[in-house]
């Protein structure tokens, strides 16, 4: 696997891990890739994901990729806090100068660090946004989480980012339930947006979504990374979002990165045989 | 065995022993001070909601058993107390209410605000001016100010703990966003100490800068939700709203007080009888009376 060093980067992985279950002594050695299951046989533990690094850089998306239950979805909720990491370090450079592990902190200051950190665009609208609030109200959640009490103010941003995420601005203050799909994940987006994060967690953002509204949404996103020079990481599936989206991207296979590479390359040139089968049946 | 002796009258007198009477203030002692270290607590922090083991009342759950708890735990035989429904002391509940504090301890009552020590209220603060020797004591049915934006008793305690009013704020915005206006009026949410957000339940916008660095001090008690808390004397009250729609309080443009003439109190509006207009009265009672006779 070739090391292939960022600079600058913005979010740092190292060894970020995920046991649901006893953790026993060999349970790593019984599990990964190579044994070609996540469960511990002596145990029943899931080793959901182990040993993850990598680095995002500024402006850059990488993407994850792999089957359903590779451990894709663990690693991204790690991150974010949504689930408790067994272990690993996590730092994001704009926040404590780096010097904070994320899957340390306590539960407030987590919440602190993301209502202008990180931000996550869930596949789900309904578990990003209160679907009950108006369009407008879903953005004016986090900006008066940042301290915005201005109602003015709140509107001009709202508005500014439903322009930018193509929601028509008629429908900015109706409830969130009567939209589609298509029009919730863009308003999601809008949201995940509110306090200018540095790094943006996209998770299968566009799966669910006919194909020709999945394409704008994702034109969406891929100007917005440039845009805002975001740093982003993108799970998915679809190796059509991933080519996209992300100019690097992992492998991850029973809980274990198994590639590491360019997009481009792991494309047309997958090394591991596990991404090799992958992407034959996502080309055939 | 034993349940035949339960059921043996003369052995259940010699169990309970001769009758006691009705302690003072109606409660035992004990309950009384564990109410009184409920609301120390809730002076020492506060906005906080401090809960306490709400006792059985002669009245129900929800009809003032609350404030009532917390005046009969604070009440002393030189107090004199003042009870008011809706601004009334001749309202059905705060004669009760009064009765009851009267009868089980002693002390004079009474419907001036100038000659009282404990005012129990549930729906006003009374016009007059209160001051450092006034304390009001406030019934509530809802303590909790974010139970609209939300249920779950684990997320609220989160959000109070780590002062996360950020729904809160939003619940503001949509009512604004949808009606134009912020249409609460009692209940209003504030600010206390630049801490917590408590419910002012349920005294009108009209009566909140009254709460605002007062001299007297103020104790909720919600006795069916089994919570107290308290803005004690010269704390900082600030009514949540955004910097550019000012909070503003109630207003009966132009009416009158039919009684008094009154233009400068609380009115409220009784409706007209073959569709003329309604007419408007205080609803502080004592205060009005008091206004006719100068």
């Amino acid at each position: 696997m070739s090391k292939i060093v960022i600079p600058d980067s913005v979010l740092k992985v190292s060894g970020l891990g995920k046991i649901y279950g006893p953790i026993t002594d060999g349970a790593i050695e019984r599990t990964g890739s190579q044994v070609g299951t996540a469960r511990d046989h002596q145990t029943g533990s899931i080793v959901a994901a182990w040993d993850v690094n990598f680095e995002v850089a500024a402006g850059e998306a990488l993407g994850i990729v792999g089957e359903s239950g590779s451990g894709k979805s663990t690693v991204l909720r790690c991150i974010a806090g949504d689930i408790d990491s067994s272990v690993g370090d996590v730092r994001l450079s704009t926040f404590e100068n780096g010097e904070a592990n994320l899957l340390t902190l306590d539960a407030a200051t987590r919440r602190k660090m993301r209502i202008d950190q990180l931000s996550v665009v869930y596949q789900d609208p309904a578990e990003g946004l209160s679907l009950g609030v108006t369009a407008g109200g879903n953005i004016a959640d986090p900006l008066t989480a940042a301290g915005w009490r201005n109602f003015e103010g709140i509107r001009v941003r709202a508005r500014d980012l439903l322009q930018r995420t193509e929601v028509p601005l008629d429908r900015m203050d109706d409830i969130v339930r009567s939209f589609s799909g298509g029009m919730r994940q863009r308003v999601q987006i809008a949201r995940a947006l509110a306090n200018n994060p540095r790094l943006v967690l996209l998770d299968e953002p566009t799966t669910g979504l006919d194909a020709s509204v999945a394409a704008g949404v994702l034109d969406l996103i891929r100007g917005l990374l440039e845009e805002f020079e975001l740093a982003a990481i993108v799970v998915s599936h679809d190796f059509s979002v991933i080519e996209m989206l992300t100019e690097r991207c992992i492998v991850m296979h029973h809980g274990r990165v198994v590639e590491n590479a360019l997009t481009d390359q792991l494309l047309e040139d997958p090394h591991h045989p596990y991404s090799q089968k992958l992407v034959s049946a996502a080309r055939a | 065995m034993t349940m035949n002796a339960v059921h043996n009258g003369s052995h259940l007198d010699s169990i309970v022993g001769e009758d006691p009477g009705i302690p003072f203030a109606l409660l035992d002692e004990e309950s009384k001070r564990e109410i009184r270290r409920a609301l120390l607590h809730a002076v020492c922090v506060p906005g906080y909601q401090v809960p306490f083991g709400s006792r059985e009342m002669p009245v129900a759950r929800g009809w003032g058993s609350g404030g009532l708890q917390i005046t009969l735990a604070i009440v002393g035989k030189t107090d004199i107390v003042k009870v008011i429904d809706q601004g009334d002391d001749e309202g059905v509940n705060a004669v009760n209410l009064r009765r009851l504090v009267v009868t089980s301890t002693g002390i004079e009552e009474s419907t001036e605000v100038v000659e009282s020590t404990i005012i129990q209220s549930r729906h006003r603060i009374p016009e007059d001016e209160m001051i450092n020797s006034h304390t009001l004591v406030l019934q509530v049915p809802v303590p909790e100010p974010l139970r609209g934006v939300e249920r779950d008793m684990r997320e609220l305690a989160r959000m109070h703990s780590e002062a996360d009013y950020s729904r809160m704020w939003v619940s503001l915005y949509e009512d604004k966003v949808r009606n134009g206006v912020i249409t609460q009026t009692t209940g209003y949410p504030c600010l206390v100490n630049g801490r917590y957000v408590v419910a002012t339940t349920p005294i009108p916008r009209w009566d909140i800068p009254r709460l605002h660095d007062s001299q007297f001090l103020t104790l909720f008690g919600a006795g069916r939700e089994k919570r107290v808390y308290a803005i004690p004397p010269y704390t900082l009250v600030e009514p949540l709203t955004f910097e550019d729609v000012p909070f503003e309080v109630e207003q009966a443009n132009g009416a009158q007080c039919r009684l008094c003439s009154s233009s400068e109190s609380f009115l409220v509006e009784s409706p007209g009888t073959n569709g003329d207009a309604g007419t408007w009265t205080c609803s502080d009672t004592a205060w009005c009376r008091a206004r006719r006779i100068k």
